[in-house]
């Protein structure tokens, strides 16, 4: 059996492994209750323009209620410029210095650029800010990202809003061995309970979904799915799955039985 | 006199950028950047805009 420690982020620890977009819900009501349903403790906002300057003033509040952890992302931005100045916007906003770091490098697949992502990193982490990044499941990425100083990798399951689930999870696998001190976050590309379940299975520290939920036919019970799905994949983890064998083995023992090899 | 004001065009009735985004109605909680460049609220009131400038005020919105 593995020790369960909590998951931990830049220092803080968590109980809860499922951090939770605000985006895409069909109604701000609805976003609250698959929070709660979720049992999420990070929730994940933005910044944009405002038609209304004062618009962004409802949704903040409501964000605010919940008492959960903020994680400002940089959704969007193309460039270094753009993402160093969306994170020094955001530090100013949300008064954190976490920032989940997405710089996309791709408009067909959102796919991030990973040259681009390293240089901003490195220009965030020696500005004091705490970088989650967004990242592909590339092992030599993740092990540049870390060498950096990134406490927390955050490698994509499939492109964001697709629900494809761990396209591959050989490389996933090999980032967790390689990376056995890392907090790792399957982030984007999940549509299913059993994606997450298998990410926390495979020993992924978390998972950050949005649209997985939001999407769903009712948002409200799909969270409550995950949460029990990350609940499970994280038992299993700690529990230790037996291992695998080419052939069959019995499970009810054969002595004593009847009519053996008559 | 015009600067660009959350990508509308716009007459740069001020010259200084506190009371510029003052005078659009900015409201609590928001943060600005000028041609593409972060400017920290603490240095708003000693920033001069210039004809042509691209003023961002950014509010929380949703995100994934």
């Amino acid at each position: 059996m593995r020790e369960n420690t909590p998951l931990t982020i830049y220092g803080e620890t968590f109980s809860n492994r499922l951090l939770i977009g605000s985006a895409l819900y069909p109604s701000p009501k609805i976003m609250q209750q698959s929070i709660v349903a979720a049992g999420s403790q990070i929730v994940t906002v933005s910044l944009r323009r405002q038609n209304s300057v004062a618009a962004g003033e409802d949704f903040w509040q409501l964000i605010k209620d919940t008492g959960l952890t903020v994680l400002p992302n940089t959704a969007g931005c193309h460039s270094v410029k753009e993402v160093v100045t969306l994170a020094k916007m955001c530090r100013e906003v949300f008064a954190t210095d976490w920032i989940k770091l997405e710089l996309i490098g791709d408009e067909y697949n959102l796919q991030p650029d990973p040259i681009a992502l390293l240089e901003a990193t490195e220009i965030l982490l020696n500005d004091g800010f705490k970088v989650l990044p967004y990242c592909t499941d590339d092992l030599v990425l993740c092990q540049r990202l870390a060498t950096l100083g990134c406490e927390v990798l955050m490698p994509w399951g499939a492109p964001i809003g697709t629900g494809k689930g761990l396209l591959n999870p050989y490389n996933l696998t090999t980032i967790r061995e390689r990376l056995p001190d890392m907090t790792l976050i399957v982030d984007a590309g999940l549509g299913l309970p059993s994606h997450a379940c298998q990410a926390l299975e495979m020993g992924y520290d978390a998972v950050l979904l949005n649209s997985a939920i939001a999407g769903a036919g009712c948002p409200v019970l799909m969270a409550t799915a995950f949460s029990h799905a990350v609940s499970a994949g994280r038992a299993a983890y700690v529990a230790q799955a037996m291992p695998e064998k080419e052939v069959a083995v019995p499970s009810t023992p054969t002595m004593g039985m009847p009519f053996w090899h008559q | 006199m015009n600067v660009v004001f959350n990508g509308e065009t716009t007459q740069l009735n001020t010259p200084n950028l506190r009371e510029f985004i003052v005078a659009k109605g900015a409201k609590e909680p928001f943060a600005v950047a000028v041609n593409g460049e972060f400017v920290p609220r603490s240095q708003c009131a000693d920033t001069e805009l210039k004809v042509g400038d691209r003023i961002d005020l950014l509010s929380p919105i949703q995100g994934g």
